[in-house]
């Protein structure tokens, strides 16, 4: 099987590690990953807030780059939510706005064929155990995007519970979302703060050693957070765990992950 | 809508104010969690929740889309039981009418049953003006009129408060609006509710007027209904004379046979119980005046639009019209745990407020213009609506009209309005970031500029970057970024 990864233009520039951890991990798996070098962003941060015109474009090339591949995957529940959620409305709009049917066709074109990774792994692949070895105590939060908007369920848990070495601990108020909500966090900082707080406070409070997580947004607000705060938890991207054998973890354990 | 938010801090400042406030976010905390982990659990317990709240959004929908035909038949069915209706297109209108009804009938005072749709137009300050005092006689609402202060929640307007703070409000107002509260007054709430009900007896059984609103009205019988958890409200609906009810024209459902999906839907998302405490319905004139009905010797009922007409107009807009103020998403929403609910400068705060409160005011304020951000799109308040409003649909659409400008309907008439005053900057960013993302060749070079200058990632960044850094660390650039380990490691394939 072939697939395409849409890394994403925050993992691509600030969070590459989740990008090879993807590849890594889908290699494993049997499944050769194509990386359209013509994708970059997919207007989520443009049409979140407000700017539905800017975000136009970026749906163009994102569905243009990514045309041809049977299954795309992205290791953000966000960026998916956006393509499939939001694509099909971009579309409606500018065609009820008499400027055709353009942009309703690369939506409807691309939106069954994107993954979040976990749904790809669970539902594509049919694979709950990757054949990962982390030997460290766990604890994951849910992204609202992914959890909500595309449903993920129990996947990703599923997932981490199947690692070996892994212990999972559940993390209080999960299902609350962290503050970072895209331009919210700089819009609304005291608030966006506040939740930061509220949900660190909860993550350091079970004791883990890793805080978890499905988007690199989220992350970055939870992990700049940390850092400012001094707290040893340390954030990382599910994909990264789920890469992790018995040989890459005794490279890796010790340092920061980032 | 009232005076008393006109000139309100656009929402992060005025959250800022509330962030800070150590016992406000304990108050808030301690109270929405309690209430959503109930209503979690109340609406556990019916196996078929999914197609009531279907239902429900289907009979509103059905409503407002021939919301014309329902009305005029409630008029039809109220005048026929004997009340009056009255056509209110605005908050002048309606106060003006409402005052004129309560001067002919000679009486200076009147008792309040809790009601949002006065509190939007703000009935009170107009009587006040008129010289006609206006008793709130819900226990929060009392609490809130006593302490000179605004409600911060739909259903608990006291939410911002504890035990402590209402029993010195007792204490030191009541008896400047009636019968004082009782010597050594403590803050268990037994003693509390004993004091409200003694003050507010003296004002039942002395009032001639009541002023209410209605949470449906029947458009087939022309019947009123009223949910209320106390009973205060029945007393208003019952013992006075003349019943003044302000209802918003959005209120009206086909049928009596509806309200068997919100009797079941309504109490249980908003205050967690099986069955609504007191549910009172009236239709038309009361035995009194010999009528078949059971209302009050005389019924007037202001029909509000305020707005409520062009939001229908707008068709991503109008859901919000589905509300039934229950007020589950102020309960589950994270900004309105931190925030507060006078930070959304409105009567109708947290989630539902941040898309209401822009469609019926416009977004031209500086407030009106920033509740629309005041949310982390998380999807909460979504999940939780039992008539399936998808609020993050209806807050995307309103930031495009703040940041884009676009169609709007005001007083019925289409206009194109400009986008809001002060994003010139952001407009910018936003498309100098597109024109960015869309050439990879630039984001590639951009990209490599970021890797290279990775050691000189500054702690504080100047300007609206501070909002970031002022209380996180920014991310740490990586060597380089994914596409060129893709080009050096995997270059080879495509």
């Amino acid at each position: 099987m072939r697939a395409a990864l849409f890394v994403t233009c925050v993992n691509d520039a600030l969070y590459p590690r989740t990008g090879v951890a993807v590849v890594r991990l889908l290699e494993r798996l049997g499944v050769a990953v194509d990386f359209p070098a013509a994708q970059s962003c997919c207007g989520q941060p443009q049409y979140n807030t407000g700017y539905r015109y800017e975000s136009e474009p970026l749906l163009r090339r994102t569905a243009e780059a990514l045309a041809g591949h049977p299954y795309v995957v992205a290791p953000s529940g966000s960026c998916v939510a956006m393509i499939r959620e939001h694509y099909p409305r971009i579309g409606a709009r500018a065609a009820a706005e008499g400027r055709g049917t353009e942009l309703a066709d690369l939506a409807a074109g691309l939106v069954p064929r994107v993954y979040e990774l976990t749904e790809f792994l669970v539902d594509v692949l049919g694979v709950t155990d990757v054949g990962a070895h982390f030997p460290h105590t766990v604890t994951y939060h849910p992204s609202c995007h992914g959890l909500r908007a595309l449903g993920l369920g129990d996947r990703p848990r599923r997932l981490l519970a199947a690692v070996r070495g892994l212990d999972l601990i559940e993390l209080p108020g999960a299902e609350e979302c962290c503050g970072f909500g895209g331009t919210f966090a700089v819009k609304n900082p005291d608030v966006s703060a506040a939740m930061g707080a509220d949900k660190i406070r909860a993550a350091r409070a079970t004791g883990a050693e890793v805080l978890c997580g499905a988007d690199n947004s989220c992350l970055a607000h939870l992990d700049g957070t940390l850092r400012r705060a001094g707290a040893p938890l340390r954030t990382l991207h599910l994909a990264e765990i789920l890469a992790s054998t018995d040989t890459t973890a005794t490279a890796t354990e010790g340092k920061h992950p980032r | 809508m009232t005076a008393t938010h006109l000139g309100m801090p656009a929402f992060p400042a005025a959250a800022r104010e509330a962030v800070r406030d150590d016992v406000l976010r304990a108050n808030l905390r301690r109270a929405t969690h309690t209430i959503r982990d109930k209503r979690a659990r109340a609406v556990t317990e019916l196996a078929d929740w999914d197609r009531l709240r279907a239902a429900g959004k289907a009979v509103k929908d059905h409503t407002l889309r021939h919301l014309d035909h329902y009305l005029l038949r409630l008029e039809a069915a109220v005048t026929a039981a004997g009340g009056t209706v009255h056509w209110a297109a605005d908050a002048t209108e309606a106060n003006r009418i409402v005052t004129e009804l309560v001067r002919a009938t000679g009486e200076r005072e009147v008792v309040k049953v809790k009601s949002m749709a006065t509190q939007e137009i703000g009935l009170n300050e107009a009587l006040e003006a008129a010289g006609i005092a206006a008793y709130e006689t819900d226990l929060a609402e009392l609490i809130v009129q006593l302490g000179h202060d605004r409600p911060s929640h739909i259903l608990v307007p006291a939410i911002h408060r504890n035990r402590a703070e209402i029993r010195d409000v007792f204490r030191t107002e009541m008896g400047r609006w009636g019968r004082p509260a009782p010597d050594g007054l403590g803050d268990d709430p037994r003693e509390l509710a004993e004091a409200a009900r003694l003050h507010l007896r003296e004002k039942f059984l002395r009032a001639k007027v009541a002023v209410s609103g209605a949470n449906f009205m029947v458009a087939e019988t022309g019947t009123m209904v009223v949910f209320e958890s106390e009973g205060n409200g029945r007393m208003c609906l019952t013992l006075p004379e003349t019943l003044i009810s302000v209802v918003g024209i959005e209120k009206v459902v086909p049928t009596f046979r509806d309200l068997e999906i919100f009797l079941q839907t309504l109490p249980r998302s908003s205050t967690a119980e099986r069955m609504n405490p007191y549910t009172t319905m009236w239709t038309g004139l009361g035995p009194s005046k010999g009528a078949d009905g059971d209302g009050p010797a005389a019924f007037h009922l202001v029909l509000l639009d305020n707005g409520r007409t062009d939001t229908l107009a707008d068709e991503v807009g109008r859901q919000a019209l589905r509300c039934i103020r229950c007020s589950a998403c102020l309960n589950v929403c994270p900004v309105y745990e931190r925030a507060g609910g006078h930070a959304y400068g409105s009567v109708y705060p947290g989630p539902i407020g941040a898309i209401l409160s822009p469609q019926l005011r416009g977004t031209g304020s500086g407030i009106d213009a920033s509740l629309p951000y005041a949310s982390t799109l998380c999807g909460a308040c979504y999940e939780v609506c039992p008539v399936a409003i998808d609020i993050p649909e209806v807050l995307l659409h309103l930031r495009e009209r703040v940041a884009q400008g676009g169609p709007v309907t005001r007083e019925g008439i289409r206009v194109r309005i400009r986008p809001a005053r002060g994003h010139t900057a952001e407009r910018a960013a936003m498309r100098a970031a597109r024109l960015l993302l869309e050439r990879p060749g630039a984001l590639r070079a951009g990209e490599r500029l970021l890797s290279r200058a990775r050691r000189l990632r500054p702690r504080r960044l100047p300007g609206p970057g501070s909002a970031w850094t002022d209380s996180r660390e920014l991310p740490r650039p990586p060597r380089e970024p994914f596409r060129d380990w893709w080009a050096r490691e995997r270059g080879g394939r495509a």
